[in-house]
């Protein structure tokens, strides 16, 4: 596939809140909406929505203050970084396992919770890459290869 | 087949969104974990759900889905259905439970959409 040279090197930051439902998932849109522009393999578009939306709602859900989602578009791939400030994760291991979720009984009841979101970002995304410090934040990093 | 067949068929209550005559239903899905619908759902699926919040709306609108039915009597509120408008994801509701809409569906001839 081809990025268009218009999309060389675009790289863009959103802000995502923290705790806020009514906007939550308004930088996937917009991510999902510039892919599209640039005429990304529709395929790859899904899988990239997906995973954004994932981290967008993991800022939402488990970061204190939410955190930032940064899309870098390069000629020969997407990528995609969630950063926070905290809390952390104590075992990324443990997070990265399928049904494992700290959510509360509140989120839960939204469908929120399923313990899937990194395992879905994990199937989804070409490399994937997360570190965290308990205390300082979370760092996770997605690339999508246009292949 | 037509998302106005399946309005028809299913008696739905259609708060918003959509071009019922234009838009085409592939497929369904049923589920009420997000989790798990924004990796499984595909394309032209009719989303079956007793989840009636806003975050309906963005997962929908992210998996370009033919409409959501929130079914069981259950009903959005006016801020679910505003975003719902914006962002132009047909709503619908259902008095029928979940399990009903789907086994009617199914009975249409919907199937889990493969791609
Ligand atoms: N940015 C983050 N900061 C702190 N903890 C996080 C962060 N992202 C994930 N976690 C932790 O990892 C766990 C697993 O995350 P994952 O996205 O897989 O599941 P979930 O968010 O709990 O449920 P689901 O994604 O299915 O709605 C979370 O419950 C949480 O404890
Ligand atoms: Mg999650």
């Amino acid at each position: 596939m081809e990025v268009s040279n218009r999309a060389e090197g675009l790289k863009e930051t959103y802000d995502v809140a923290g705790r806020d439902f009514s906007s939550a998932g308004a930088a996937s849109s917009r991510i999902k909406r510039i892919l599209q522009q640039i005429g990304v393999d529709q395929g790859i578009i899904r899988r990239i929505a997906v995973s954004s939306y994932e981290a967008e709602m993991n800022l939402v859900i488990h970061a204190s203050n939410g955190g930032r989602i940064t899309l870098d578009i390069s000629p020969d791939a997407v990528t995609i970084l969630v950063e926070d400030d905290g809390p952390g994760i104590t075992d990324i291991k443990k997070a990265m396992q399928p049904g494992y979720s700290t959510a509360s009984d509140e989120i839960r009841e939204m469908g929120f919770g399923a313990g899937m979101g990194l395992p879905n970002m994990q199937s989804c995304a070409d490399e994937l890459e997360i570190s965290s410090e308990p205390g300082v934040g979370t760092t996770l990093k997605m690339v999508f290869m246009n292949r | 087949m037509k998302l106005r067949q399946v309005v028809n068929e299913l008696n739905l209550e259609h708060l918003c969104g959509g071009d019922l005559d234009s838009v085409e239903v592939t497929g369904g899905y049923t589920s009420d974990l997000m989790s798990d619908v924004i990796a499984k759902a595909k394309k032209g699926d009719v989303w079956i759900t007793n989840q009636k919040h806003l975050n309906i709306v963005a997962v929908a609108s992210l998996l370009n889905l033919a409409g959501v039915i929130v079914a069981g009597g259950l009903r959005p509120d006016d801020a679910t259905i505003e975003k719902a408008k914006e962002e132009n994801v047909s709503l619908f509701v259902s008095d029928l439970p979940a399990f009903e809409v789907v086994g009617r569906l199914y009975n249409m001839g919907l199937r889990t959409n493969a791609g």
